[in-house]
């Protein structure tokens, strides 16, 4: 019993110092990774951290990354309900353009100055009018491009030659690319654009002052009903229509994406970006009929763009500004983003060099990277207010009444301006 | 103290996300709040948020959207489920758990995936419906009822509606018959038998007997109808690109009421909006209570 006894005692002994030895063991573990920086973000911005993720790592020894992947409209849901709660919140959110407005007026992001004293030569680096719009009167700098939309008009040169014409007279200026269009439409049966309402998106927002928004001045009053653009926009669109130019098919729809397989729409305005998507996944089987040039009329518009946010309440912020630093300062990794993911650098230096300038295959043998890049140079920053997602959906469905039923454009203007007068007192 | 332990689990559940949501929203129906501001951003307005949903003429007309879907959609279900039920019930013999399971299986597919597939076969130019349909209109003597061209379904205000509400019978009209065929059940044999004997014809044994023996599970299945039917969001959601389609004309009081929520961030207003489709849904509800009383008072 008493040898029983003994040696119950001593793999009791045993088992406790085990037990320690294990503890301290994780101890040393959990000391070497201590701190986890949590990045939320949507495809494909989630793979280009997740890339660059481990080579961060490698130089930053004792800091994880974790990614939060979630879909688009999922991931800017559960932000917004992140933010609301103060609960949740990533050390690093990734906002599409689109919802900048709204979260960074929110008083829930970090002004990124605070974090570091450097901030201003850092952001010099950056696409201009980007830079700008990450910045909001009385909140500061609260986000961080990584990746811009610089507007451009792709086009299929074979239809553009069936009817002898020139890329300057598609682009020359809005009616130029009309009547080519007519053209287009007379000798190939093929639309000029996917829907009117994309030749209003593009005028609308060609020629809006420096600090001035889409659909609100300075002050954040509605020019809806008295900037002349508005007008112009809506006459145009009705023409595309009566015309017979657009196919009357919505963006990302599957009827969109035949029509670019099948060569029945001729052209798309919309971010640079837009061509990896047709490359790779709308319209492959088209490679070398596509080319790209400047928006029509010498407009200069972006399409969306991607940026990083420090929410307020961030347990991490000074390693998730040195992460955000890194996805965004390092010309290797804005280079290896654009290769991989086509996003185009917001990051001016990344924006040079052999392989960006190289031949796009897809596009003819053509360097519209070099297109890009001078045409983001000359885009206006503008500003953005909460209110547009609602500004934008009440233009929308007044256009749809200007086309579908005849409504004046003097009426529907004047009606959308006093809807969007009314939701933006609340 | 044991009771209120075993309870305690649903207690709790249901007093986080049943009980805490409905208060919560009826408090921000009062308060103007931008989400992304935080909790401490929350003004109270008093019945500012109610007024304008009352002004609002996107809520009315998301609220006509409603009504009509849930008409159009709803009570076929129903005329079609109960012969349906009679029929599986009375004819199929061995093969009717077969048939049930048929029927039921849209009620338990993934609305995605089913929103998915109505998209490809409504599709304008490559849908297999348009496809059918132009070719029939080259048949001879009928062919005039079949449009000759291809029809923009989900691109045109005039048809998203019923191809909403098609869908939407498609996929909850199983789920009555499964009802159905379990009130028919439950239906004492000797009234059939009594029927027959007196020479009824199936057609007077399902007018005089069935039907009436079906009446509590009609009542049952009209009110769940009408709740669903007035929060239909799922398949417009979907099948119209979350938007409602154009001049909103798929848009529901549900859809509207997320929308104002998550994209135009106002809680505020989709709190007002949320409780005004409860009057709706409760009216409504009680009416049918009403229409399904007989003079006896029991429904």
């Amino acid at each position: 019993m008493k040898a029983l006894s003994k040696s119950f005692q001593r793999a009791s002994y045993m088992s406790k110092r085990l037990v320690a030895l294990s503890i301290a063991l994780a101890a040393i573990s959990a000391q070497a990774a201590d701190v986890t920086v949590t990045v939320a973000a949507f495809p494909a911005v989630d793979e280009i951290v997740k890339a660059a993720a481990l080579k961060w790592e490698q130089k930053n020894p004792g800091v994880k990354v974790k990614v939060i992947s979630r879909a688009y409209a999922d991931h800017h849901t559960a932000m917004t309900t992140s933010l609301a709660t103060s609960s949740d919140l990533p050390d690093v959110m990734a906002i599409e353009y689109g919802y900048l407005g709204r979260f960074a007026q929110s008083g829930g992001l970090v002004n990124l100055s605070t974090l570091d004293a450097r901030l201003d030569q850092q952001l010099k680096s950056l696409v201009p009018y980007a830079v700008a719009q990450g910045t909001f009167e009385g909140f500061g700098q609260v986000a961080i491009p990584t990746d811009i939309g610089p507007g451009a008009l792709f086009y299929r040169k074979d239809l553009l030659d069936a009817c002898g014409a020139s890329e300057k007279d598609l682009i020359s200026s809005w009616d130029g690319y009309l009547k080519t269009g007519d053209c287009i439409k007379a000798k190939t049966g093929a639309a000029l654009m996917p829907h009117a309402r994309d030749i209003k998106d593009i005028v609308i927002r060609a020629g809006v002052k420096a600090g001035e928004g889409v659909y609100f001045d300075a002050n954040g009053k509605s020019v809806v009903g008295t900037a002349p653009r508005f007008q112009q926009a809506f006459e145009l669109a009705k023409q595309v229509r009566e015309r017979g130019l657009d196919a009357k098919i919505n963006a990302w729809s599957n009827e969109w994406g035949e029509a670019f397989k099948r060569g029945t729409v001729a052209s798309q305005m919309m971010g640079a970006w837009l061509g990896g998507h047709l490359a790779n996944w709308l319209a492959p089987d088209t490679a070398g009929k596509w080319r790209s040039a400047n928006l029509p009329n010498q407009a200069y518009a972006s399409w969306g763009g991607t940026f990083y946010a420090v929410p307020q309440k961030a347990e991490n912020k000074k390693e998730a500004w040195a992460l955000i630093q890194y996805l965004t300062q390092d010309v290797a990794q804005q280079q290896a983003a654009l290769e991989k993911f086509n996003a185009f650098p917001a990051l001016v230096q990344a924006q040079e060099g052999a392989s960006f300038n190289a031949p796009i295959a897809f596009l003819g043998g053509q360097s519209a990277r070099a297109q890009w890049r001078e045409s983001a140079l000359k885009i206006v920053p503008t500003k953005v207010f909460k209110h547009d997602a609602v500004a934008e959906e009440i233009l929308n469905a007044e256009l749809d009444q200007v086309l579908l039923r005849g409504k004046s454009v003097a009426e529907a203007l004047k009606d959308a301006d006093r809807m969007i007068t009314r939701r933006a007192r609340r | 103290m044991a009771p209120y332990w075993l309870l305690s689990p649903f207690l709790l559940l249901f007093l986080v996300f049943g009980l805490f949501p409905i208060g919560f929203s009826f408090f921000l129906m009062f308060q103007a709040w931008d989400p992304v501001q935080g909790l401490s951003s929350m003004t109270y307005v008093g019945l500012e948020n109610i007024a304008f949903a009352i002004e609002d003429p996107l809520v009315w007309l998301s609220l006509k959207n409603t009504l009509w879907l849930a008409i159009v959609s709803g009570l076929p279900q129903h005329l079609v489920a109960i012969p349906m039920a009679y029929f599986i019930n009375e004819f199929l013999g061995k093969w009717r758990n077969a048939a049930m399971g048929a029927y039921f299986l849209p009620y338990i597919t993934s609305t995605v995936a089913i929103a998915i597939m109505f998209s490809s076969l409504f599709s304008t130019d490559y849908g297999v419906v348009n496809v059918v349909l132009t070719h029939m209109s080259e048949w001879p003597l009928v062919g005039w009822l079949f449009p000759g061209a291809n029809v923009d379904w989900l691109g045109q205000a005039e048809t998203i509606k019923p191809v909403v509400a098609m869908v939407v019978f498609w996929r909850y009209v199983g789920f009555n018959v499964i009802l159905y065929v379990a009130a028919m059940q439950g239906i004492p044999r000797d009234l059939y038998e009594a029927g027959r004997m007196d020479g009824a014809s199936n057609l007077r044994l399902f007018w005089h007997i069935t039907l009436p023996q079906l009446k509590p599970m009609m009542y049952f299945g009209t009110v769940l109808s009408v709740v669903g039917g007035l929060q239909l969001f799922e398949e417009p959601f979907i099948l119209t690109g979350g938007r409602g389609g154009l001049e909103y004309s798929g848009m529901t009081t549900a859809m509207y009421m997320y929308r104002t929520a998550f994209e135009f961030n106002d809680f505020g207003l989709a709190s007002a909006i949320s409780w005004f489709l409860f009057i709706i849904i409760a009216l409504l509800t009680w009416l049918t209570n009403r229409a399904f009383k007989d003079r006896t008072g029991a429904a």
